[in-house]
């Protein structure tokens, strides 16, 4: 056998953990990959030539490849790294991120909320916005989404280079440029039909790619018994393995948070925040076909971020079985240790030959691609609709054709994505990436739940309660986190508990924002003029008559497949208890 | 999708059976010359043949399920 067939490890730290290289299968896979989604992006540039083409896919998705691809754009660099990492960090809680927080934010989404975004076919969240609360609102949104959206990508790339960095010892600045210059490719050809095809293709090859580590590491570890017994072992102090059963107090469990905190602050307000007014998610389920497909995909993607756990998670507790003792980021930086942010290469490092190595690389590239292809496609969607088109309509009364609009979204794109790059090296004074992005979610995504809910349930919510609910709940929630920035000792008194730790304070900050945002919408819209009912029809539950499903057979209703989840979903919950 | 003439589907059979041909042969190859000095956990399985193959399997299948002519 040839040496460049030889599958080279480089034993490089005293504990014994090593780095990769790939030869050349997998270099070829990695290659073949590049050349798919670029062809993709090339052969769909004939078909993305109208703005409903490029910034909703002509509305003619199906709701399988709505829904897939409505969990593949989550399915980023946070997803398979970062809650892998946090699997390590803090056991199966990070679980709950999965499960009560997102299963059934994503059922409300497809059974309550969709009807009205779909009907009143708005091209984003904050075009829906416009339609109920006015410009204010809508500007606020989108400028604070807008935001939100460049962090995320940078996020994304950021945390791809360091992959890279640490299985091929690729250097941070060409991994950020190669990647970040071939989404932009893909998209700016060809829209989100290209984003969102891509992402079903990704998809399938994260699936592909990622679940040989939890098959051969349970046969290692000696199946779920066996792991656990090898987890108390390891940390005979730490309770890994729990569900819900540590959350009844703070000092109970690895991540420092309680049963409050979970249910009601990931639980109800970040998931129900980020699932149903995200536009990066909702943009996809926005390109469905009709209002049955819009309705199934959210159930349909829900179905398989259940099961995501066992390709993310799982690997994590696995890691915590066979390869204990890595430490963090900044113990890392000190010892020249491995950081439990690197588990998922170690773990494929540790199992995957040629070739299987190549398609793991892939799957972990196809995940930072699709994350940062939802975040580029949705950014220029409402820079285009809900910031440009606007500020020229105030300047420019002449109306511009559509032409012009899909021109500025493909250049919308390009300068998304360079945004995009220069985040990704502000990420890297951040010591802990998750933490920076709950910050994030809930500076913006809580308020703006507060906001849409509202507006989609209650017909008396009015413009201005709602510009300045959305406001004070954006404000409050940067106040606290600068709060607690200047004196740590604030924390206690907003998680309630002196025992809390940093992933409470997010959950407990979402949620007072999210209180506060409701608040001041309530008490504004009580001392302003609501909008005349006829104004609400197709808009608010109460003034919009929806398309009856009484004819369909049981098997084909949203409903009934929303109920089949939310009972798997109980179970699961109650399996891991 | 409905709009191109060329199914999601069959362009992710394409590339899967492209993905079962190089890691099942490479695997395959393997079986006959093994890597020497190898730190992979729980070698003696494998995993790439039957992983190449079952790519192969679903590749070929997304094929002839989704070719263009077939699915409207």
């Amino acid at each position: 056998m040839t040496t460049d067939l030889t599958f080279c490890f480089m034993p490089l730290f005293a504990n014994g953990l090593s780095i990769v290289s790939l030869n050349w299968v997998d270099s070829l896979i990695i290659v073949i990959y590049f050349l798919f989604v670029l062809g993709i992006g090339f052969y769909l540039l004939r078909f993305a030539k109208t703005g409903d083409d490029f910034f909703l896919a002509g509305r003619k998705m199906t709701a399988w490849i709505a829904g897939l691809s409505f969990v593949a754009a989550n399915l980023g660099s946070l997803e398979l790294m970062g809650w892998a990492a946090s699997a390590y960090q803090y056991g199966i809680l990070a679980t709950h991120w999965y499960w009560i927080g997102a299963i059934p934010a994503m059922l409300f989404l497809g059974l309550i909320m969709m009807p009205f975004y779909y009907i009143s076919k708005t091209h984003s969240v904050p075009g829906y916005l416009k339609l109920r609360f006015g410009e204010s609102s809508s500007l606020l949104s989108a400028i604070s989404f807008g935001l939100m959206t460049v962090f995320m990508s940078g996020i994304n790339m950021y945390a791809m280079a360091i992959v890279m960095k640490v299985v091929l010892g690729w250097d941070i600045n060409f991994s950020i440029w190669v990647s970040s210059l071939t989404v932009m490719l893909y998209v700016v050809l060809g829209g989100l039909l290209s984003a969102i095809l891509n992402e079903v293709l990704q998809f399938m090859l994260i699936w592909l790619g990622a679940l040989l580590i939890p098959i051969i590491g349970m046969i290692e570890a000696g199946g779920w018994s066996g792991m656990v017994a090898k987890i108390h072992h390891n940390y005979p102090l730490g309770n890994y393995t729990h569900l819900w059963s540590t959350l009844g107090s703070f000092n109970n469990n690895p991540m420092g948070i309680n049963w409050v905190g979970i249910v009601f602050g990931l639980g109800f307000v970040i998931s129900f925040g980020y699932w149903t007014t995200d536009f990066l998610v909702v943009q996809r389920v926005l390109s469905a076909k009709d209002l049955r497909s819009a309705k199934l995909a959210p159930i349909i993607g829900a179905g398989f971020k259940m099961m995501v756990p066992l390709i993310v998670i799982l690997p994590g507790l696995l890691g915590l079985a066979v390869i204990p003792g890595l430490v963090s980021e900044q113990q890392a930086v000190a010892t020249g240790a491995h950081s439990y942010n690197e588990v998922l290469p170690l773990m494929l490092a540790r199992y995957c030959g040629p070739g299987l190595l190549g398609l793991g690389i892939t799957a972990l590239i196809a995940g930072f691609m699709s994350g940062m292809a939802g975040n580029v496609s949705a950014f220029a969607t409402v820079w285009t609709y809900d910031i440009y088109k606007p500020l020229l309509n105030k300047f420019k009364h002449s109306e511009l054709d559509d032409a012009h609009y899909v021109r500025i979204g493909r250049w919308t794109t390009i300068l998304g994505v360079i945004i995009s790059i220069g985040t990704a090296y502000l990420v890297q004074q951040f010591a802990s990436i998750m933490d920076y992005v709950q910050a994030l979610f809930s500076f913006f995504i809580a308020p703006l739940f507060g906001t849409v809910i509202l507006g989609m349930l209650w017909k008396r919510t009015t413009a201005a309660g709602g510009f300045w609910g959305l406001l004070a709940g954006i404000i409050s929630s940067i106040s606290m986190w600068l709060w607690v920035k200047l004196d740590p000792g604030a924390l206690k008194i907003i998680a309630l508990s002196s025992y809390a730790k940093d992933m409470a304070q997010d959950m407990f900050r979402a949620l007072w924002s999210w209180i506060i945002c409701v608040g001041v919408t309530v008490i504004v819209s009580y001392f302003t003029e609501p909008k005349p009912e006829s104004q609400l029809v197709g808009l608010v539950r109460g003034c919009t008559v929806l398309p009856s499903e009484g004819h369909l057979p049981l098997v084909k209703r949203p409903v009934f497949w929303a109920a089949v989840i939310l009972i798997v979903f109980i179970v699961f919950n109650l399996i891991f208890w | 999708m409905s709009e191109s003439k060329i199914s999601i589907w069959f362009i992710i059979g394409s590339l899967l059976t492209v993905y079962g041909i190089i890691i099942c042969g490479i695997s395959i190859y393997h079986l006959f010359y093994p890597l020497k000095d190898t730190h992979i956990v729980l070698d003696n399985l494998h995993a790439g043949v039957w992983w190449g193959a079952l790519l192969l399997i679903i590749g070929i299948f997304y094929i002839i399920f989704f070719r263009p002519g077939k699915v409207k």
